[in-house]
């Protein structure tokens, strides 16, 4: 099981954090990464698994049922994917667009579990999403137009 | 109130959304927290507002202030306030905000529960797929309770993506209900063999944390993982049966055997991948990992695996990956120390070819070789052939060969004549007797020079005592070395008590170096000029009739032609010079034994001496490794080595930084950090292998002209030149209209690349079209081309693209490309636009830059081939100004453009000729040189149809239009006339594809 993913920047700046077990958290939590060394989530069975693209670490705390290279290969499908559905990821998109981050995360690990490793697969669903919210923003603009012709 | 509705909404659009929250909290850097208790009090006002869309922005902006470390636990209501929504988009946000912050311990999550239930049966997939993940991080026992079933149902939803979601949930939904683990356990089992492969993994994965906790309650689906993981090509779902398998296997033993093949297999793959992994960075690391495999092992199968993997990748590419050969040779000496090995004279080749080209080392490998010799005992015990003692072949032949740099001769040589040496294998002591003089030789020397007679003489005697012990042995070699090298013992003994200096005389026995010869030296020896190898030496034996009728006069004959073709005789001068030449050959040749009669003068003079490079021996390494040497100490220096090295570089890098320091505000995309290169320890050169001399230095001559893959070897990192350019279809009129003051022509080319966008279709209609090629003028100052690429798509939209290139030395900006539109085909411009306007060309071009842009056609009827007129108008700017510039060019969609390969069956074929509802043309070429094989590719390609069938020469080829229209062509070959019969619902177009066809096969 994966407790917990994390993106922080150089200076520890948190970009994303998704925890897949409760803990008892507060500011503290800008400093997530001391939070899992001292084992307040999850227990003992520990381990933290990352790695450092330009100027961001994904960390991946999991405990032992997971494999250190499958996880490994887990963060560069993440990475990847990122870098399909943002063209070019940087760590601006990851400030600015954190959410949909979680949505991208939200089709690959559900759970703590992971649910897909087929890059292509997760972007049709992203895509799909994304073409579905369109289609109801849009309506939604149209809706804002009428009224302010009433008005 | 409808009214007071729609009021709020206008203001909420004034509202911050995330992105402004985010950028207001990255402007207030001082006064963070304020500024974030001012936006929470916002969000409090937004909440309280009727309008969903206001309070879903609320929700968006409290989950990202969650993730700072935020309590919005007070929010959790509006939170599912939002979940409840009817639109996806704040269903989403609402679901989001849930899993980052609801959990056991909220009260109002019982609220959910209805919500949950219809979200799952939502006709939109999204909205479940939502609410699983959703509730995937905030299941508690009630909600699990309440929803196992619903969950269940959806494991054999008709969506894939559904079903994955509910299989994996399920886990979730054990843990807090254990109760619906049995019901649900059989349909999970079904959902392995899905015929999805990412259900399959979900249930794989769902298994495997179940089995963590009950690995007996499994034991019987192994045959089905077993089957999964010797089919499955998704390495997570590898990963994971492996894993479950370790699980498995201490509760049945049978389970290990079946498993051993499979997983040997993965462990090779895994084994060669490593092959390609190294790098001089990594090489030490991933050697020393394996080794600590290598003393894990336990088959000797495996460890023998492993200790060929090890030496493949260090030694791959000639050394191309060790940065310190102490190192590796420390490895090799480590190895011997496996037991049971049967490669032992892989190592021993290894050692061999290391102290041979690597001169540098020969001092360090010698110490180690004395002490593996010192050892042997321990190696020695296992005797069989290439098993470990093979090595102490290596390491005799180094100690004698380089026995200059021995430290301890005396001590080597007792080693190598200790009685347990006559246990070893023949071809080992064969060896051992041979290099033991060497060895003898140059501690003779030693003495002498120091004038320890006594000593010298101690050292004759110990050879005499103990090499019977090899005369008496029952391998030949070995008997016939050891007799004959004790006569000679026995010579020297007694010029020795004579006190006659005989170390120089000996030591010419071994004078002279030996040197790797490179594969290829024989290969390289140049040709004499006027050598014509191929030239008959003696007049090939003639068939004819009339030797054998004279059988008699046969040597006669012979005689008489040789004289024939004797050379010209040679003058004594000449003959002088070549006996030079030849002389200063041989002295450059060791091996050559000379007349000379000082041999210990020609020992220093051996060649190459002065080129042995010096080394700077890392002194922090000791040389003398007391008892077996530790590779990983190298390990540790050589991280410090590089550490330091880095160190420096990156202090000259930070100068350079200051100076750039500037606008990198966006870095570039993520990407690992790059390999620097490490130089190396020690400046260790692999000898270039000997050589003849006048060997040609190029390497063309190395190529197998014969090798079927020469083609292929190729630089593809070579930009490519204009030649290169892949053949592509060139219309017939293509036009090269030039004005008449062009001096260098602009070159343009059409041809077409796929375009995405269709909509409905599933097959993707992509058609190729190749457009035409356009030449215009230019501006004096240069050249430009520009490639025009088009493609056909949808049923009446085609894309053209085009790429333009500069060619010129100037700048080029605001271009705009219009096209005269005809009644069937007119360029799509913006709504609002008229026929006369242009469409810019999105970018400006620097000298030398190209880039490509698109723009859309519509075409009412594609029966017939359509060209189209265009101006593309330019500002050309250099140093003396700007000047508007204009280029003509022509478009021309083929019939053949609009049609797109498609691959038919030769049954649809049949049915499709017996429909009846095809007109039929035909037409007839004379006049074919090429093959029809050649024919049939070129109707392919140019024209875009498939082979459906061939029989001898005749073939029937289909294709598709982008309307739809089928085209069936019968194509024959005889003799030197093609003939193709062509149907297709469309007379004109199919009378249009055959003129078109016709003309190119008129030019083959």
């Amino acid at each position: 099981m994966i407790k917990a993913i994390l993106i922080f920047n150089n200076h520890g700046k948190p970009r994303l954090s998704k925890f897949y077990q409760r803990y008892v958290r507060g500011r503290a939590s800008l400093y997530c990464c001391n939070c899992i060394h001292s084992g307040l989530i999850g227990g003992s069975d520990n381990k933290l698994i990352y790695r450092h693209y330009a100027t961001l670490y994904f960390v991946f705390c999991v405990d032992s049922s997971e494999s250190e290279l499958g996880i490994l290969d887990l963060i560069q499908v993440f990475v990847e994917t990122l870098d399909k559905c943002f063209e070019n990821v940087c760590e601006l998109d990851l400030i600015f667009h954190v959410d949909k981050v979680h949505n991208i995360l939200a089709e690959m690990v559900m759970g703590g579990m992971v649910l897909e490793t087929n890059m292509n697969e997760i972007v049709t669903q992203i895509d799909a999403q994304n073409k579905l919210e369109k289609s109801e923003v849009s309506h939604i603009c149209h809706w804002y137009q009428c009224a302010l012709i009433v008005l | 109130m409808a009214l007071k509705m729609v009021k709020g909404s206008i203001d909420r659009m004034f509202d911050k959304n995330l992105q402004d929250l985010v950028r207001g909290i990255r402007n207030h850097k001082e006064d963070e927290a304020k500024y974030i208790s001012h936006c929470i009090d916002e969000i409090k006002q937004e909440l309280k507002q009727d309008n969903i869309a206001v309070k879903a922005n609320a929700v968006c902006k409290l989950t990202y202030l969650q993730m700072l470390g935020y309590d919005i636990s007070w929010a959790a209501f509006n939170i599912i306030e939002v979940m409840s929504a009817s639109k996806f988009t704040f269903k989403r946000i609402g679901y989001l905000a849930a899993s980052q912050c609801f959990h056991e311990g909220t009260d109002v999550i019982m609220l959910t529960t209805n919500q949950i239930r219809k979200d799952l049966s939502s006709p939109n997939q999204y909205d479940t797929g939502v609410a699983l993940t959703g509730l995937s991080c905030f299941v508690t026992p009630d909600l699990a309770r309440d929803l196992a079933n619903d969950i269940m149902t959806l494991m054999s939803h008709t969506k894939p993506y559904i079903r994955k979601k509910a299989v994996l949930i399920m886990y979730k939904v054990f843990l807090k209900y254990p109760e619906s683990l049995r019901p649900a356990f059989p349909r999970l089992k079904e959902k392995l063999e899905d015929p999805d492969p990412g259900v399959q993994s979900a249930a794989v994965n769902v298994i495997c944390e179940l089995a963590r906790r009950n690995p007996k309650n499994y034991l019987s689906l192994a045959p089905l993982f077993f089957k999964l993981m010797t089919s499955s090509t998704n390495n997570w779902v590898l990963i994971k049966i492996i894993k479950l398998f370790g699980a498995l296997t201490p509760l049945e033993p049978r389970l290990g055997k079946k498993l051993i093949e499979p997983l040997t297999n993965l462990i090779h793959r895994a084994l060669d991948l490593l092959y390609g992994m190294v790098s001089k960075k990594n090489l030490m690391e991933i050697v020393k990992k394996l080794m600590i495999h290598v003393d894990k092992a336990e088959g000797t199968t495996y460890r023998d695996e492993l200790l060929t993997k090890i030496i493949d990748i260090c030694s791959q590419s000639n050394y191309q990956y060790i940065t310190n050969f102490e190192w590796y040779i420390s490895i090799l000496v480590e190895l011997t120390r496996l037991e049971g090995t049967r490669h032992g004279h892989l190592i021993a080749a290894q050692m061999l070819d290391v102290a041979i080209r690597v001169k540098a080392i020969r001092k360090f490998a010698v110490s180690q070789m004395a002490m593996l010799l010192d050892n042997a005992h321990l190696i020695a015990s296992n005797t069989q052939r290439n098993g470990i003692c093979e090595v102490l072949y290596a390491a005799a032949w180094i100690c004698g060969e380089f026995s200059e740099h021995l430290e301890e001769s005396n001590q080597t040589l007792e080693a190598m004549l200790r009685p347990k040496v006559t246990t070893l294998p023949g071809h080992i002591q064969a060896v051992y007797v041979q290099n033991m003089v060497k060895l003898y030789a140059s501690i003779l020397q030693q003495k002498e020079q120091a004038g320890e007679k006594e000593a010298a003489q101690e050292i004759t005697q110990l050879m005499v005592d103990r090499l019977p012990q090899f005369v008496q042995s029952a391998d030949l070699e070995v008997q016939e070395r050891a007799s004959c090298i004790l006569q000679l013992i026995k010579y020297i003994q007694k010029l020795q008590i004579k006190e006659v200096p005989v170390a120089e005389e000996v030591i010419a026995l071994f004078a002279g170096e030996l040197n790797p010869v490179a594969p290829k030296a024989q290969k390289k020896v140049p040709v004499p000029e006027g050598l014509d190898l191929d030239a008959w030496i003696n007049e090939p034996p003639s068939d004819s009739e009339s030797e054998d009728e004279k059988p008699k006069t046969i040597f006669h004959d012979e005689e008489q032609r040789h004289s024939r073709h004797r050379q010209p005789e040679i003058d004594e001068e000449e003959l002088a010079r070549r006996r030079e030449v030849r002389k200063q050959e041989q002295a450059n040749n060791p091996f050559y034994i000379k007349s000379s009669p000082s041999p210990q003068k020609q020992y220093q003079d051996t060649p190459g001496v002065e080129h042995i490079p010096v080394v700077q021996i890392d002194l922090s390494v000791p040389l003398k490794v007391p008892g077996m040497p530790m590779s990983d100490q190298y390990v540790k220096l050589e991280e410090e080595r590089r550490h330091k090295q880095k160190l420096e570089k990156d202090k000259k890098k930070k100068k350079q930084k200051k100076e750039k320091k500037g606008k990198h505000r966006r870095h570039n995309s993520l990407h690992t950090e790059s390999d620097e290169d490490i130089a190396p320890a020690q400046h260790v050169d692999i000898i270039t292998e000997e050589m003849p001399e006048n060997a040609l230095p190029s390497d063309e001559d190395d190529k197998d002209p014969n090798d079927p893959y020469k083609a292929l070897d190729i630089d593809l990192d070579k930009p490519l030149a204009d030649s290169e350019k892949l053949p592509v279809q060139r219309h017939r009129n293509a036009e090269n209209l030039k004005s008449p003051d062009t001096e260098a022509p602009l070159v343009g080319k059409k041809s077409k690349k796929p375009k995405k966008k269709e909509k409905k279709r599933k097959e993707k209609e992509q058609e190729k079209e190749k457009k035409k090629e356009k030449e215009k003028r230019v501006t004096e100052e240069g050249k430009k081309t520009y490639d025009i690429q088009g493609n056909l798509q949808n049923d009446s939209q085609v894309t053209v693209s085009v790429i333009f290139e500069n060619k010129s030395t100037s700048f080029l900006k605001s271009m705009e490309l219009n096209v005269l539109d005809s009644l069937n085909a007119k360029m799509l411009r913006p709504e609002g636009s008229s026929v006369h306007d242009g469409i810019p060309v999105p970018f400006q071009l620097p000298p030398g830059i190209s880039n490509e842009a698109q723009f859309v056609f519509t075409l009412q009827s594609i029966v017939m081939a359509q060209k189209l007129k265009g101006t593309l108008s330019f500002i050309v700017k250099n140093d003396e100004g700007s000047t508007h510039e204009k280029l003509d060019f022509k478009v021309h969609f083929s019939c053949a453009s609009y049609l797109i390969t498609t691959p038919c069956y030769s049954d649809a074929f049949a049915k499709l000729l017996e429909s009846g509802d095809l007109h039929m043309s035909s037409i007839k070429v004379d006049g074919i040189s090429i093959s029809f094989q050649h024919l049939l590719a070129k109707i392919c390609f140019y024209h875009h149809f498939s082979v459906v069938e061939r029989v001898d020469s005749c073939a029937s080829m289909y294709s598709r239009s982008i309307q739809g229209h089928h085209v069936c062509l019968l194509v024959k070959k005889v003799s030197n006339s093609v003939s193709v019969d062509g149907k297709c619902n469309d007379s004109t177009l199919l009378s249009n594809l055959l003129d078109e066809m016709k003309e190119t096969l008129s030019k083959c």
